[in-house]
């Protein structure tokens, strides 16, 4: 239990962005709600700062040593890569709030401070390697979480959202809490490392299994897999679409990063009791996923059951961990469904201009004829949603599919291939409605922070897609040491 | 008759289980924060116990952190009660229902 100066300088960040945050929150105290656009440009700035940060840590040879601060952080590549991940999500959200957030008649301030709050808690929970630590990360996170949801708080859809995903999403922690005391009692050991070393296999009693199952299932939650998907499609429906952009993205990245961390480190000896269970979850999120979303007529819940479905692919990963394609197509995948699934959302931000809500496929009626490079645009993130070559969503689901083929999961890989047709449907609804549909001509307005969100999406997406080497390397080195 | 840890552990799993069915049973939504606090505490039970057993002073840390969060979590679980309070004159989460599907 040493705790060194350098542990410190490893942990620059996630210190920097706490107190971007707090500054964040205090300064909003003394600016005016016509002046909150500098929230914005203040909150860019620091997350960029973070990101110098995070190049910096990078490039410290003390990242070897191990875990730091007596056992309760790691920074590894894994690590950072969900750290780069996460700032990503956040910068895109920040980018996309600009115009939203200016238009609605809340303080702007606290909007800012708490994507930074929750970032905060998704950094650590890419870094937590103690039971404990990355509880309070997880916690840190969600709690930051419910009150955005209901940042809109004078609308009965936004309450609602937050009601809903505070209730299941304390009730989910309670749950795996209760795993968590379960996995300690029987050994003694918090840090994720002693335990892989407490549970070699041999010891297999109910107690232990219990555990196990409980953190699954609350893992699970925080992903949104079917059957602990029933919070997804109304949260994500009455949100603020920039915060739903958000959810869609950034908790879940950092919960799939625990997730891996936690089945990867601590328990892969036991992978032939949670294995069968992933991969029947699996099964069932990307089938019921796909075809829930065929039946939905607002674009927010289509794409709320589409990100439950993309949740499904990214398991095939974890399931086929101990192959050479398991974790790297998690990580591969993770960064596509980021850029991809963002960019989507950003047009519905987009289209969400004061008094013309993007809420149904009908609002995209005729978007070709208005603004054609919109179109264009939400075109190739729906491709790369579908899987379609040249874009990043196809690298990323054949690593996934490979994987699973890989680890002997054969029959999902094919249940796999068969969900992503039906999802054909439903997102060829919306181009076939851009393109081929007439609809109002009403000049939709341009905000240049969203526009630079949706730029951002789309040249990653290409760019994976067309020429993946530059990134595959990068993300190779990414798949996480067993410390 | 001695009280060991398996005495705690019960009294653990019977709080959670009370807690669990009670936020999938109750329609109140104070009564739903409430069982969510008593899944947390059984789940504080089950540390302290194993803590003790194991003379090890992780657990009783862990239980520290648990409490202070779940505080937290019912600083906001209050908040949002006012805020649907305001908005529908009731506490009955079966009544927030706008959205479908």
């Amino acid at each position: 239990m040493k705790v060194q100066a350098t542990d410190w300088l490893l942990l620059s960040p996630e210190l920097f962005l706490t107190a971007a945050g707090m500054i964040l929150l205090a300064s909003s105290v003394f600016v005016g709600k016509a002046k909150e656009e500098l929230f914005g440009f203040l909150s860019v700035l620091m997350l960029g700062i973070t990101g110098v940060l995070l190049v910096f840590v990078s490039t410290m040879p003390e990242r070897a040593h191990g875990p730091i601060l007596g056992g309760m952080f790691v920074v590894d590549n894994f690590a950072l890569f969900f750290k780069f991940l996460v700032l990503l999500a956040m910068v895109l959200t920040v980018l996309a709030s600009v115009r939203f957030v200016g238009e609605a008649p809340y303080p702007g301030g606290e909007y800012y401070a708490l994507v930074v709050f929750s970032g905060v808690g998704m950094f650590f929970m890419a870094s937590g390697s103690n039971l404990i630590s990355i509880y309070v990360a997880l916690e840190l996170m969600a709690l930051a979480s419910y009150v955005l949801a209901g940042y809109f708080k004078g609308e009965i859809k936004s309450t609602e959202a937050a009601l809903k995903y505070f209730i299941l999403g304390a009730f989910s922690s309670a749950v795996l809490l209760y795993g968590l005391s379960l996995v300690y009692g029987l050994g003694g050991k918090m840090g994720l490392a002693d335990l892989a070393r407490l549970y070699t296999g041999t010891q297999r009693t109910n107690a232990i299994a219990l555990g196990i199952l409980m953190i699954l299932a609350g893992l699970l939650f925080k992903i949104a897999a079917v059957p602990f998907h029933l919070w997804t499609p109304d949260v994500y429906e009455g949100s603020p679409t920039p915060v739903t952009a958000f959810f869609s993205v950034g908790p879940k990245v950092a919960a799939y990063a625990i997730f891996a961390r936690i089945f990867y480190v601590a328990f892969p000896k036991f992978q032939a009791d949670w294995g069968l269970i992933v991969a029947l979850v699996a099964a069932a999120t990307m089938i019921w996923g796909n075809l829930a979303a065929l039946l939905q007529t607002n674009v927010k819940r289509m794409f709320a059951y589409s990100s439950i479905a993309h949740a499904g692919y990214a398991l095939l990963g974890v399931l086929g961990f101990q192959t050479k394609f398991g974790m790297w197509g998690v990580l591969v995948y993770l960064l596509a469904y980021t850029l991809m699934n963002f960019g989507a959302f950003a047009l519905i931000i987009f289209l969400e201009a004061k008094g013309y809500a993007a809420e149904s496929v009908s609002d995209f009626d005729g978007l070709a004829k208005r603004n054609m490079p919109a179109a264009v645009v939400m075109l190739l993130f729906l491709l790369s949603l579908a899987g379609i070559p040249p874009t990043a969503g196809f690298i990323g689901k054949y690593y996934l599919f490979t994987a699973a083929m890989d680890a002997g999961y054969a029959w999902l890989a094919i249940i796999a291939v068969l969900a992503s047709a039906v999802s054909l449907f439903y997102y060829f609804r919306i181009a076939a409605a851009m393109f081929f549909t007439d609809g109002v001509s009403a000049k939709i307005p341009v905000s240049y922070a969203l526009t630079a969100a949706v730029i951002i999406c789309a040249v990653g997406t290409l760019v994976i897609g067309v020429a993946p080497e530059s990134v595959l390397d990068v993300l190779h080195r990414c798949v996480p040491s067993k410390y | 008759m001695t009280i060991t840890i398996n005495h705690f552990l019960i009294l653990s799993f019977l709080l959670f289980a009370i807690g669990f069915f009670g936020v999938l049973v109750r329609r109140n939504f104070l009564t739903v924060l409430m069982s969510i606090e008593l899944m947390l505490n059984a789940v504080n039970i089950n540390f302290i116990a194993f803590s003790r057993r194991l003379s090890d002073l992780t657990g009783q840390v862990f239980s520290v952190f648990v409490i202070t969060i779940a505080a937290g979590e019912a600083a906001i679980g209050l908040a949002l009660t006012i805020s649907l309070f305001r908005q529908r004159k009731t506490l009955n989460v079966e009544e927030a229902n706008t959205m479908k599907g």
